[in-house]
């Protein structure tokens, strides 16, 4: 069993544990985290940490969100991740969320890059994009 | 903090496998190339300062949001 962020008590599989090797920039000793749906339309999910409780990071599809979301991943990263597929791979990205929540934004410019045939995974920092911290992940008006 | 000099097209070589080089200086501006193994990452120092901060403030709790999120959109 283990306690989570926002979904109490849980069983969790241990085929579902993403293992990030370096952890995540500012939260170094944190490397392994699992998905957990937090909305019924399964767009928000929270990333929660296996070892901290109270660490838990909402994140989303970003190309539910920024159709034309692109980028390119560098072979440092697909060796990392042991890639051999492009199928392979998953992306998510991390919300920071604003009250009201509409003001809420996303971080594309360092995506959270997953290998689902090992559960390797990565926060990767895009170099040389036009990406940013702050996306808002709704239209204004 | 150790400060070498070097000119345009010289380098300077950290442990085995890490060598920097100085491309070009322009003004107070310098174009540095870097040789590194792939396992050592290298970012601009304040661009992963953003994504480190970033990461602090969507780590901040929202479960007063978690309704709005629910309904999703």
């Amino acid at each position: 069993m283990m306690k989570t962020k926002y979904h109490g008590e849980i069983e969790i599989n241990q085929e579902e544990i993403l293992h990030f090797e370096r952890g995540i920039p500012g939260f170094l000793d944190e490397k392994d985290f699992i998905i957990l749906s937090l909305s019924k339309n399964q767009i928000y999910s929270a990333m929660q940490s296996v070892t901290t409780p109270l660490l838990a990071f909402v994140v989303v599809n970003p190309f539910h969100f920024f159709h034309d979301y692109d980028f390119e991943l560098e072979d440092s990263v697909v060796e990392e991740l042991d890639i051999k597929s492009q199928n392979d791979v998953q992306v998510f990205s991390i919300l920071t969320c604003e009250d009201p929540f509409e003001n809420t934004t996303t971080n594309l410019q360092a995506p959270v890059v997953i290998n689902t045939s090992n559960h390797r995974a990565k926060q990767v920092i895009l170099h040389n994009t036009n990406y940013k911290t702050k996306h808002p992940i709704f239209q204004k008006g | 903090m150790l400060v070498l000099t070097r000119k345009n097209g010289e380098s300077i070589k950290i442990g085995d496998d890490i060598e920097i080089t100085i491309i070009s200086s322009k003004n107070d501006q310098v174009k540095i190339g870097i040789n590194a193994p792939k396992h050592v990452e290298v970012y601009r120092t304040e661009i992963y300062e953003q994504i480190l901060e970033e990461n602090k403030q969507a780590s901040h709790d929202i479960s007063s949001l978690l309704n709005a999120l629910k309904q999703g959109r």
